[in-house]
């Protein structure tokens, strides 16, 4: 007992001793306006200015009426505040013969982008760990055919494809284009499906195997709950590649269908009238907005999937 | 009456061109514990998986107990495994990983809570049964998935590599754990390893594989003490068996291995046949049956070169007929570098080695 406190004297001694009285310590302090964060943060403020300016046009544009528009100072923000443009772009704005605004457009892209986008990754998900894990006979020679495909511009294909949907009685039909929209997203997404199976650890594949799993045991009990940002990652890619679809809308879907991309396009280069810049620019952003959320809601998640194949599991 | 536990016959095995194994054959006996020892790239684990059935064979047979499961499932071979990365699914809790394969087999409640809690009796892991697999440690990991085969209830754990990602202080108490683990079930086990250690300590009968061709397979003190290869000797012990290229002359009817000019008596090799004048050969002397001034029967002069203390051994470098040779002595007895010392090799214990077929003589 006695040494153990003698000790702890000792101890107690030497941390006094070797304290250090004066000098430098802890964390060094940074100024913040050294040359190195002005570099930086301009740099950063400039391009942020560059890419937002734009936007910013097109807001306060949104907001005015047109004779304070045509005075012509984009830049100035609105001296008297008008929703007017929004509501017309919405819900009064002609396009052809119609003239009840984007809605129309806004629920025929919901109904074309929801089906492809639970489709099209449900099979490419199957797709991705049939590829990755179950190394069936002829799976390198699909998995190639299926890569050249996505090489293929669309445009090459748009009139066979029109062909097919004519013999199957679908064109011009909402199924026809939810069927492209899955086929043309096969690709990229069976692709990005089975990199990121092929990232996971293989042995606990053998080990479900082992436990008798089979290959929807293995798929919705091992697979699906590892494999969350990954599908949040092929949402965005799908949400914002089938809602800012145009030329798949226009070619394969009668009028009444079309998405808002279509009905923006209508709207904005309409030859006859007034160019009604102010509902042009609500209208473009109305139709903008949802890639927009989409991406603002699951960004952090999006990151981390496209980084997860670079991390060790 | 048959007591082998698995059996491999004829088993080929390639990707391609690339041939892992060929026409193998391996008898495993019921409740022994058979280690397949090689380094990477030597198809043991390519065999282990094999056997498990998480690879299709090319030609050949694997019976498990009797029954020939080449073609069968895993899950319907009777066998665990445990894997070196532990596998376990990280989603789920403890519990879930280990009751996952009862659950997919479709067990009764009752019965799947009776073998967790079984094997969780066993690895001591019943704190942890709550937990998921991210907020354990490395031998807990190991443990569960040591679990997840033993709630199988199975005839035959595979073990691949299960120790090589713990540290080495973990490494060797899990080791003693395995190993009471067998003794307790006398279970058959088949375990991958390149750690030499590992194998000695662990197994009823190792298998030394090269190239996907098993080149020894026989208890550990036979493999230690009389290797059947050139490749044998080197693999297995630490530092590595001293190899002397020689021929063997005949001194006036007694057998020599004449080195660089210097004589080794071969009156006390075991030899397996008439070791013919002239044959040249390889001979292998393992640190530790070196003597360091001691009465021998044949007495050489070397020269300390370097001492390595390991606290309870003390290893020697020497200068000896031209060739550095490790010795083994007692970690109490010090030797400053260039010291002059009197050898003699324990030639009772020295392997012998045909230098062109590099087979034991």
């Amino acid at each position: 007992m006695a040494e153990v406190v003698t000790l702890n004297n000792s101890s107690a001694k030497a941390s006094t001793a070797t304290k250090p009285v004066a000098g430098p310590r802890g964390k060094k302090p940074r100024p913040m306006l050294s040359p190195r964060n002005i570099m930086i943060y301009g740099a950063l403020l400039f391009a942020a200015a560059y890419y937002l300016l734009p936007l910013y046009v097109m807001v306060v544009t949104s907001l005015k009426g047109m004779p304070e528009i045509r005075l012509g100072n984009i830049f100035s923000p609105p001296v008297e505040i008008t929703f007017e443009p929004w509501v017309k772009a919405w819900a009064t704005a002609c396009t052809g013969l119609n003239c009840d605004g984007l809605s129309r457009g806004f629920w025929n892209s919901v109904r074309i982008t929801i089906p492809s986008t639970v489709i099209s990754i449900a099979i490419a998900s199957v797709n991705g760990y049939a590829l990755a894990n179950w190394r069936f006979k002829g799976a390198d020679l699909f998995f190639t055919i299926l890569i050249v495909g996505a090489f293929i511009p669309y445009q090459v294909m748009i009139y066979p494809i029109v062909i097919v949907l004519r013999e199957m009685g679908l064109y011009g039909s909402l199924t026809g284009l939810i069927i492209v929209h899955t086929i043309f997203g096969m690709p990229i997404l069976t692709l990005l499906f089975r990199n990121y199976f092929t990232s996971l650890p293989e042995e606990l594949f053998k080990a479900a195997r082992v436990d008798g799993a089979g290959f929807w045991t293995i798929y919705f009990k091992i697979m699906l709950p590892m494999s969350l940002p990954i599908f949040v990652v092929a949402m965005i890619l799908q949400v914002t590649g089938i809602w800012n679809d145009f030329l798949f809308g226009v070619v394969f879907t009668r009028p009444e269908y079309y998405p808002m991309t279509v009905q923006l396009n209508n709207i904005v280069n309409s030859v006859q009238g007034v160019k009604e810049y102010n509902v042009n620019m609500a209208a473009t952003i109305l139709t903008g907005a949802v890639p927009l959320i989409v991406y603002f809601v699951s960004g952090r998640l999006f990151v981390r999937g496209i980084a997860a194949g670079a991390v060790k599991g | 009456m048959n007591t082998n536990s698995v059996s491999v016959r004829d088993l080929s095995l390639s990707f391609g061109a690339v041939t892992v194994l060929e026409t193998l054959n391996l008898d495993v006996k019921d409740g022994e514990f058979l280690v397949l020892l090689g380094s990477s790239g030597c198809g043991k684990s390519t065999l282990l998986n094999c056997i498990a059935g998480l690879l299709d064979v090319s030609d050949g047979q694997i019976f498990i107990k009797d029954k020939n499961v080449t073609w069968e499932e895993p899950k319907d071979r009777g066998i665990g495994m445990v894997f070196q990365s532990y596998a376990l699914y990280p989603q789920m809790t403890v519990e879930g990983n280990l009751s996952f394969g009862l659950k997919v087999a479709k067990l009764s409640q009752a019965e799947i809570d009776k073998r967790v809690a079984r094997a969780a009796e066993i690895l001591q892991i019943q704190p942890l049964l709550k937990r998921k697999p991210s907020e354990l440690s490395g031998g807990q990991r190991q443990r569960v998935a040591i679990g997840r085969a033993l709630v199988r209830d199975v005839d035959v754990f595979l073990f691949d590599e299960p120790l090589s990602n713990l540290d080495a202080k973990l490494r060797s108490e899990l080791r003693v754990e395995i190993k009471r683990l067998h003794q307790s079930l006398k279970n058959t086990m088949i375990y991958v390893t390149h750690d030499q250690i590992e194998a000695l300590t662990l197994a009823d009968r190792i298998a030394v594989m090269k190239s996907g061709v098993i080149q020894q397979l026989a208890d550990p003190m036979t493999i230690y003490n009389f290797p059947e290869n050139l490749f044998v000797a080197g693999f297995i012990g630490s530092p590595s068996m001293n190899f002397f290229r020689g021929e063997i002359k005949d001194r006036g009817g007694r057998k020599v291995v004449e080195i660089n000019g210097v004589d080794f008596a071969m009156d006390a090799y075991p030899a397996r046949g008439p070791l013919e004048a002239g044959r040249k050969v390889v001979l292998g002397v393992r640190p530790e049956h070196v003597k360091v001034d001691e009465p021998g029967a044949e007495i050489h002069d070397a020269v300390v070169d370097i001492e390595e203390p390991m606290g309870a051994d003390n290893l020697l470098w020497l200068k000896l007929a031209g060739q550095t040779i490790s010795v083994r002595i007692a970690g109490a007895r010090r030797y400053a570098p260039g010291t002059a010392v009197k050898l003699s090799f324990d030639m009772s214990m020295a392997s012998v080695f045909d230098a062109a077929t590099e087979n034991r003589i």
